[in-house]
């Protein structure tokens, strides 16, 4: 530890005591989250309980010249949680009070540590829940999918968070405090809210928010649509919207993925099926009748092998759960994976299928591929042993190939994600040397100095002078 | 969009107009501003992936009449006026329930820089968040920090049912407790309006639940809309006096006079005139226009 360490280590502890961590097993967890890169070594974690707390502690680390890192539960998969340099990590998981709940106003104002799912379990005996339904919602935290503009099954028709988001108060990186947006209709001024929304903590801190609270729909229908081959449910996805039907959520997994899954939680999955699509619709009893019906019809006019409606509460969750538990069912596949995350129009979601398929083949790694169709949303999971030599950049090279394929079909980095340090490599791929230079120009208005999260998003050469001096680089945070 | 940067060039104050029907928003602009018009057309429209490219100059007339030839629209106000003009002044439908607001609807922006560059934000799929969120900043900013000459939109299909009906004895805060998704509540002090849309039999079944609070005759449309939006908070309607249109549950009160400005936080106004300065760095684009 060097002698500024300790200085600041002492500061901080003036205002937060033992809620300051700085031992080497923390600072070593903290050096990642749920992605698969890793950062240089995190500074001092700061486990704030209030605005003030977090104010404080931004300015003790403007004075001691260090970067900050606002994180939640570190789900986020593209490494824009983790510290590059040695920033002051400011944890906001301990704030997490639901604060107040308005359901005329269909308002609810909470702290970011609260886990997006818990908010929606405390709304449900009011008849509300949080649309935004990440796949890690049972842990990560609404601060976090504010920096994210976090997504889920159900942003088809109810929109990502940003959609859900009417105001933020902001601990900027020069310790000010700020609240962006309001809740009136139409907030004067800039939309700085909305544009302080899937920042990835690069414009501030979020330490309040008033989200949107949804009503809960009377009526639901759960659909299993069964099918030979991906490319069949991918085109009875585009079908679906062509016919002038916007669902709840339309999402597929592949026949790999599915059997890993019914293995895992034994949900009733067909085991024989190229791939399945699961699809919802919820709203008036008539209307969802009416629009399953038609799903059911175009589904079968394209191929489905099966169609399966939920007919109780406890199916459809069952038929949820086989879904939202993907991810964790891979880990019986392969020690290793890694999810990316690309979009591309609805109507090229089979052919790039087909090629995220076959840059698989070329690389010689198992892919699955589960995803939120309904939005061209592709989800494919490289399957890897970690511990195999020059894995990693086979991985990193099949990603890269996926990323150039969506970009190719006219597609974008990330749909929900986000770039982190994933994806700033390829942000030249999207966007021009006058694109980025407005997106740093953005950055610049809410943090000059570029103290807040440095080193994420833009393009290195394209950011701020001192990330330059980042002891680590994006380059070498891969594995 | 190469010939209209030439045309707003890099250089000199320069204003962008479209239909001048909300000209007045944001005051006057300065009378030596060059004026210059953002290219017209429709570029490209899939229906099946409910999105379309459409130069800003383009008459939102123009716009839904091509989106509703394939049983489509979109969250922009059909009040007149060119897609531009709509996305600067931030205005939304007044089926904003319905729609969708106006800002999830604007996927990407392509605009021109005060230093006369081509700069795009955003991207063209349903979905996105790679980069910062450049079409949020530009949408209601008045042409201030950029002129927008291109954008990509989501659109939706127009449901199967549109019908207006009216109450004079309903209670206007009751009805979305009584309904699951009206497309739009307005309240003129007198009367309530609602617009409920979707398949027959579902709006059939809501007009059941609206009678539970009231007797209500189909109309036409909804209310004629005053000059001016105010923008309040869906709990201070019920305050509104004189002559208004209150858009139940969103906050927007339609009036004949302006709504009085009031000062925003110093330190949203700090981010905010960095914004400008680091945008528009010789302030020439829209001079005298203002966001606050």
């Amino acid at each position: 530890m060097t002698t500024s360490d300790e200085a600041l280590l002492a500061d901080l502890r003036r205002v937060l005591g033992d809620r300051v961590r700085a031992d080497s097993a923390e600072r070593a967890l903290l050096r990642r989250d749920a992605s698969v890169f890793e950062g240089g070594s995190a500074g001092p974690t700061c486990l704030c309980e209030s605005t003030e707390e977090v104010q404080q502690v931004v300015q003790i680390a403007l004075a001691h010249d260090r970067a900050i890192v606002p994180r939640g539960a570190g789900t986020g998969l593209a490494g824009g949680a983790i510290p590059l340099g040695s920033p002051v990590v400011v944890s906001l998981s301990r704030m997490n009070r639901i604060l107040e709940v308005d359901t005329e106003a269909r308002i609810a104002w909470v702290e970011p540590g609260v886990v997006n799912l818990d908010l929606t379990k405390y709304l449900t005996p009011l008849g509300y829940h949080f649309a935004p339904d990440p796949s890690s919602q049972q842990v990560c935290t609404i601060g976090g999918n504010v920096g994210n503009n976090s997504g889920g099954p159900h942003c088809l028709a109810y929109g990502v968070t940003n959609a859900h988001i009417l105001a933020i108060e902001v601990v900027l990186a020069d310790g000010g405090v700020v609240t962006l947006g309001g809740l009136n209709a139409e907030p004067a001024g800039y939309d700085l809210r909305g544009v302080f929304v899937g920042g990835e903590g690069m414009l501030g801190i979020t330490t309040k928010v008033a989200v949107r609270i949804t009503p809960n729909p009377p009526a639901v229908r759960t659909l299993l649509l069964s099918f030979d081959t991906p490319r069949d449910a991918a085109t009875t996805v585009s079908a679906v919207i062509a016919a002038g039907i916007v669902p709840a959520a339309m999402e597929v997994m592949d026949q790999r993925i599915t059997i890993a899954v019914e293995n895992y939680v034994n949900v009733g999955y067909p085991r024989d099926a190229g791939a399945v699509l699961l699809a919802e619709v919820d709203g008036l009893p008539d209307g969802v009748e009416i629009d399953a019906k038609r799903i059911a019809e175009i589904g079968r006019e394209h191929g489905a092998t099966d169609v399966r409606q939920a007919q109780s509460d406890e199916e459809r969750m069952l038929l949820w759960k086989g879904r939202k538990t993907a991810f964790g069912a891979v880990a019986q596949i392969a020690p290793n994976y890694y999810l990316h995350d690309t979009v591309v129009p609805r109507s090229k979601l089979a052919d790039t299928l087909e090629e995220v398929y076959r840059i698989a083949d070329e690389y010689d790694l198992a892919v699955v591929n589960v995803f939120h169709a309904g939005d061209g949303n592709l989800h494919p999971l490289l399957l890897f042993n970690g511990q195999e030599p020059g894995i990693y950049d086979r991985v990193h090279a099949a990603g890269a190939k996926i990323v150039e394929a969506s970009l190719a079909a006219g597609g974008v980095l990330s749909g929900e994600h986000g770039i982190g340090v994933e994806k700033q490599p390829y942000m030249h791929q999207m966007f021009s040397d006058d694109d980025l230079d407005h997106q740093e120009r953005l950055r610049h208005a809410f943090d000059p100095a570029c103290r807040s999260n440095p080193g994420k998003v833009i393009p290195v050469g394209h950011s701020c002078a001192d990330i330059q001096s980042l002891r680590a680089t994006p380059e070498g945070v891969w594995g | 969009m190469n010939e209209f940067a030439e045309l707003v060039g890099n250089s000199g104050p320069v204003t962008v107009a479209g239909g001048k029907t909300r000209w007045h928003v944001g005051g006057d602009v300065h009378p030596e501003a060059r004026e210059v018009r953002a290219p017209v057309g429709v570029v490209s429209y899939d229906p099946a992936e409910m999105t379309v490219r459409v130069n800003a100059g383009t008459s939102t007339t123009e716009l839904t009449s091509v989106l509703a030839e394939s049983g489509q629209r979109c969250a922009l106000p059909e009040r007149g006026g060119t897609v531009g003009g709509s996305l600067a002044v931030g205005e939304n439908h007044v089926e904003v329930l319905g729609r969708g607001w106006l800002t999830t609807s604007v996927l990407q922006v392509t605009y021109i820089s005060a230093e006369g560059k081509i700069v795009r934000g955003g991207g063209p799929t349903v979905k996105n968040v790679s980069g910062f969120d450049l079409p949020r900043l530009i949408v209601g900013s008045l042409g201030t920090l950029g002129l927008i000459g291109e954008v990509i939109l989501r659109t939706n299909p127009i449901p199967p049912q549109s019908q207006w009906f009216e109450s004079n004895d309903a209670d206007p805060f009751s009805v979305t407790s009584q309904v699951l998704r009206p497309s739009a509540v307005l309240w003129n002090g007198a009367s309530t309006r609602v617009l409920l849309e979707g398949h027959e039999l579902d709006v059939a079944a809501s007009l059941r639940s609206l009678s539970e609070i009231g007797a209500w005759n189909e109309v036409q449309g909804g209310f004629d809309l005053p000059k001016h939006r105010w923008s309040l908070t869906p709990t201070q309607l019920n305050t509104c006096t004189g002559t208004f249109v209150a858009s139940v549950a969103v906050g927007t009160v339609w009036r004949d006079e302006p709504q009085p400005a009031h000062a925003l936080p110093p330190s949203v106004i700090d981010i905010s005139k960095r914004l400008k300065s680091n945008f528009d760095p010789t302030g020439r684009l829209n001079p005298g226009r203002s966001v606050f």
